[in-house]
């Protein structure tokens, strides 16, 4: 609680104490951290002085704003014209069975974390995965566990198990 | 009361009819206003017009396209059609868009009158797929609007969302499946109550009404006053109790019976009982407005299985059940011999006018002594001695509906939204107006979020607030010495009892910088109107009489009286707290303060009552337990009390009760004073009879019976009067309390031109001493009731009792939003109970980390008079070195622990200051 107040003393600046900065606001401090936790939500709702239901109410209407952590490995579906016919819907499937989240999900260890985007401007290479800063093309179910994998190798895993 | 320009009128013509209208109103509200019926869903004549359902639409020549009526003002010789082929073709396909996403079956259905007779079975069903499923199902607008535009047929695939019912408010339930997302209950939620626990979530298709993270209502500031539930068009939000019972036989407009707001309330009856209340919205102080304790608290505390049903005497040791003529006959017989002074009557600031006024007449004239008096001793006291002294009236000088238009409002020793929650939203109403709050408490109230200066002084230090303010204006000139030349008197020796008051001992005393208490000066007397609002902060102070003349003195130094917004509003605990006082349940007055000691009067209610009256006034009611502890007094007839809740060293006065020869307790429950009787008799709630309660704003408003009473209980008038008929007393035979309240217009000058029927509509403030007069809104216009106004002068005093080694702590007491006084009623709603089961002691982190105690943990409270146990609530909005509780929970009774020094004139005990330490246990 404590971190985060420091963390949000530089977003919640005097000068910024309007409603007409809360979306700024918000997109910074989803810089920063990565997402928008309820705890942050409150701290600017009181910041503003707005109901923390109206902040809630304001991220959720945009896509912008999530509001699970991403992963250390954060993976991207691309969704895009060119990929949705290609079979990126099924890679999505795939790849959310293989790390057993939701979409929006993220793993119990916060490894990886699963998202659908919309076109990344790869369309020749569709259907295509995001990892970290890599592109996967060509993606099927069967060369999911793959890239994950080649990711982060099962022997860390295992290391990091014992 | 609104001054300002005259508005204008408007000619138009809606639906080829010549209407006529007010510069400024929509076009729904004029059509509306002329009988022609415009179809609406997200409209709500309490919220701000929203323009989104677009059900309004109308044509007005020389308008392109269709503009919404309830968004549209109107203009000079406007044409408006509400009702063309066009419009209604229009409408329905819009309503379409919205039926998709709601179960329409039934609404189109053309058999639906003949599915009527199953409705009661199909209801069985846990899930709303239909109107006859539906617990709104005849009372629902969408119905209404879909029978006015003739929608027959829904062309677009339904989509029904399956989402979990919700059942988190232990009052109502939230079914999302049928939600129109026309947001009506996130606007009331926002723009009225100011709680914002919902709002729209995600959007498109997702769209949801939902709570901060999903969060259940009562964790993200749900009130639960049931605003929502009121606004909701359709079944989404609705009351659990008789949620399935269908439609009500019959609507009875009564007077809640819980704080002195008086908000009118729909009570629905079905089979002789209270299924549902609702607040109501037209000619009412509430607006359609009510709180968590009137909207769900009524039904389940009228019908509790725990309501005294039968008459009760005590017979070795134990209460046994009675006839009423037995025990009527018993109190009849004891209280003979108890005639004169070893008599008391409590009455009760529960209880309607007519019986406040029959248990005055029968103490002075039945039992020939003045001992009379009821709990606004223990409330307002020091209110109706020192307004009276300053101005000649003891009661709040202006109106409830004025509040909103007060440039700024300085609210002291008042948690408005706890203890007067529908008063507190015309606060918010003001500050959204543009009104400037000042709020005055040690503790962190829910209005200081919007208060523009929050001043945090020790408690009892209010008398060296105010005066620090009274001499900052007038150092800085800001007085209004005009008014304070021509209308009051005594400003001299006023002005140098200030000399003592200079920034810097303010300072010190009250612990609030002196910047604060100089902007808040300035505040206060630059900004005209401004009304004063206070409550029991100000009066429960052993210098209670004090605080109130500092207020009194503070208006009178602005000019902020006898003008609309302006004036020192007292706000009155019960129901009836100044119907009580106004009918003379004091006992030094007679009804209207006609005093006792005035032989002019004495004559008067001799003559009326054909008796011979004591002309000494009798004993308060501290003074009454203290005779009864000394035995002095003997007889004590209790109507509607709880005094071992709610007297200051509560131990002291069940020692006190234990000690009478005689005790009868007439009242709706067996409380914890009851249970002392040697008789219980059993009243009527006042849901079961008919008569009047006057509000704060001294408005005499009808109490309406709803249903018969419960058991063998009997309305407490009644009760009077059967013993007093037994006692061979004339002057006791009426048949019903509008016959009670003519005898009481005939001797009350305040009260002279009050009648039952010139009450039906929305009661009559007093003074009203006229049958032709129409009632006072605002007290001193133009010239001081009294004649001039008086200052008082003032010093400032400590409270009685101060921290000290051995009790370092000061204690405060107050109230609960979801718990009323002794919780004699609340306490008995379950659901008010799972909001708040028990009574916790509120402590600043500082101290609970010094004490080593956390949230949760279990503690003794201990004062010079005892102690009591209860959990711990860590909260910045006490104060260091401050602990709070409040006064509703036996269990935890913090009566035990207050002290019972008294103000020296009004005699009200200091509840809201003494000492204490805490201890882990």
């Amino acid at each position: 609680m404590e971190e985060l107040k420091q963390q949000l003393a530089e977003i919640l600046t005097p000068d910024r104490k309007d409603r007409s900065q809360l979306i700024p606001i918000l997109q910074q401090i989803q810089g920063k951290l990565g997402y928008l936790s309820p705890e942050a939500m409150l701290a600017v709702a009181e910041f503003v002085e707005i109901p923390g239901s109206t902040v809630y109410g304001i991220a959720t209407f945009y896509n912008q704003f999530r509001f699970t952590p991403l992963g250390k490995h954060p993976v991207k579906v691309c969704m895009g014209t060119a990929c949705h016919l290609a079979g990126g819907k099924l890679v999505l499937e795939a790849m959310a069975r293989e790390l057993d989240i939701e979409v929006s999900g993220i793993t119990p260890d916060h490894d990886f974390s699963l998202d659908r985007v919309a076109c990344i401007g790869c369309c020749a290479l569709a259907p295509v995965v995001v990892i970290d800063d890599s592109v996967y093309p060509r993606m099927t179910p069967p060369k999911v566990e793959e890239v994950l994998v080649s990711v982060k190798p099962a022997s860390q895993e295992q290391s990091e198990k014992q | 009361m609104v001054v300002g320009q005259e508005t204008r009128t408007i000619d138009l013509t809606i639906d080829g009819q010549q209407v006529k209208a007010k510069e400024g109103a929509t076009v729904l509200e004029v059509a509306r206003e002329g009988g022609i019926y415009i179809p609406t869903l997200c409209y709500h004549p309490s919220l701000t017009p929203y323009g989104s359902c677009r059900m309004c639409i109308v044509e007005i020549e020389n308008i392109r396209g269709f503009p919404t009526a309830c968004t549209t003002p109107v203009t000079e010789s406007m044409v408006v059609n509400t009702n063309t082929p066009q419009l209604q073709e229009l409408r329905r396909n819009i309503l379409e868009l919205a039926l998709s996403e709601h179960p329409y079956a039934c609404l189109i259905c053309d058999r639906r009158e003949r599915c009527q007779p199953f409705h009661i079975t199909l209801r069985k069903t846990a899930v709303t797929s239909g109107c006859t499923m539906c617990p709104k199902n005849r009372r629902c607008e969408l119905q209404e609007v879909v029978d006015y535009v003739g929608l027959t047929e829904v062309r677009l695939s339904p989509i029904y969302r399956d989402l979990p019912i919700l059942r988190d408010s232990p009052f109502f339930d939230r079914d999302y499946n049928l939600c129109i997302l026309c947001g009506r209950c996130v606007r009331v939620c926002q723009e009225v109550r100011g709680a914002g626990a919902i709002a729209f979530t995600y959007r498109g298709s997702q769209a949801l009404v939902g709570t901060a993270f999903d969060r259940s209502l009562q964790d993200s500031g749900c009130q639960f006053c049931g605003a929502c539930v009121d606004a909701c068009p359709t079944g989404a939000l609705m009351e659990r109790s008789g949620k399935w019972q269908g439609l009500p036989e019959s609507t009875v407009t009564t007077t809640c019976g819980y704080c002195g707001v008086g908000c009118q309330l729909n009570l629905e009856i079905k089979g002789g009982k209270i299924v549902r209340v609702a607040p109501v919205l037209d000619n009412s102080v509430n607006q359609g407005q009510a709180c968590v304790k009137g909207r769900f608290g009524i039904a389940e505390f009228v019908h509790h299985p725990q309501r005294l049903t039968t008459p009760l005497i005590q017979r070795n040791g134990e209460l046994v059940e009675a006839s009423w003529d037995e025990a009527l006959t018993l109190v009849t017989k004891r209280l003979a011999n108890y005639k004169g002074n070893q008599f008391a009557f409590i009455s009760s600031a529960k209880c309607t006018n007519e019986e406040n006024y029959l248990a005055q007449k029968f103490t002075r004239m039945v039992m020939a002594t003045n001992n009379i008096d009821h709990c606004a001793r223990l409330c307002h006291a020091p209110t109706v001695a020192g307004l009276a002294q300053a101005f000649g009236s003891g009661a709040m000088t202006n109106s409830i509906n004025e509040i909103k238009d007060a440039a700024c409002i300085l609210v002291i020793g008042s948690n408005t939204s706890s203890g007067h929650p529908v008063i507190a939203l015309e606060i918010i109403k003001a500050v959204r107006n543009g009104g400037k709050l000042i709020v005055a408490n040690p503790r962190e109230i829910e209005l200081c979020r919007y208060a523009d200066i929050w001043l945090r002084h020790f408690p009892g230090s209010d008398v060296a607030l105010l005066m620090g303010m009274m001499r900052v204006i007038i150092d800085e000139e800001l007085a209004d010495l005009a008014f304070v030349e021509e209308q009051c008197q005594d400003f001299d020796a006023f002005r140098e009892s200030l000399i003592n008051f200079d920034l810097d001992l303010a300072e010190k005393v009250t612990g609030v910088t002196s910047d604060k208490i100089v902007e808040a000066a300035r505040l206060y007397a630059t900004h005209k109107p401004a009304s004063i609002i206070y409550a029991m902060g100000i009066t429960q102070h052993s210098h209670g009489t004090d605080n109130v003349s500092a207020t009194a003195n503070l208006a009178m130094l602005a000019g902020n009286i006898g003008k609309p917004s302006t004036g020192v509003n007292p706000l009155r605990g019960q129901n009836n707290v100044q119907g009580a006082c106004d009918l003379g349940a004091l006992p030094n007055v007679y009804t209207a303060y006609q005093r006792v000691d005035n032989p002019d009067i004495q004559k008067k209610f001799e003559t009326a009552w054909v008796c011979s009256l004591d002309a000494s006034p009798g004993l308060t009611l501290p003074e009454m337990i203290e005779a009864a502890y000394s035995g002095q007094i003997k007889a004590v007839y209790l109507m509607g009390e709880n005094p071992l809740l709610s007297e200051a060293d509560a131990g002291h006065a069940q020692e006190a009760l234990s000690k009478l020869d005689f005790l009868v307790v007439q009242d709706i429950f067996l409380t914890e004073t009851a249970q002392l009787a040697d008789v219980v008799l059993p009243a009527a709630s006042f849901a079961e009879k008919d008569g009047t309660f006057t509000n704060t704003e001294r408005r005499i408003q009808r109490v309406r019976k709803a249903i018969e009473p419960i058991g063998n209980a009997k309305p407490d008038w009644w009760i009077i009067c059967q013993i007093a008929k037994r006692l061979e007393a004339e002057g006791f035979d009426f048949e019903h309390p509008s016959q009670i309240m003519a005898e009481i217009a005939s001797l009350t000058p305040s009260y002279g031109g009050i009648s039952y029927q010139r009450l039906e509509e929305c009661g009559l403030q007093w003074p009203c001493p006229t049958k032709d007069h129409p009632g006072t809104p605002i007290l001193h216009v133009g010239k001081f009731v009294r004649g001039l106004g008086k200052f008082t002068p003032l010093e400032y005093r400590p409270p009685a009792e101060l921290p000290d080694e051995e009790y370092p702590l000061v204690l405060t007491t107050g109230r609960s939003l979801y718990h009323f006084h002794t919780g004699t009623m609340t306490r008995r709603v379950m659901g008010l109970n799972a909001i708040e089961p028990e009574g916790v002691v509120e402590i600043n982190p500082v101290d609970a980390s010094h004490l080593k105690i956390a949230d949760g943990d279990k503690v003794k409270v201990i004062s010079r008079r005892g102690e009591v146990i209860a959990k711990v609530r860590v909260t910045e909005e006490s104060p260091p070195k401050v602990v709070f509780m409040t006064f509703h929970f036996a269990e935890s009774a913090a009566n035990i622990l207050t002290n019972p020094a008294l103000d020296p004139v009004s005699k009200i005990p200091e509840f809201k200051v003494c000492a204490v330490r805490v201890e882990k246990v």
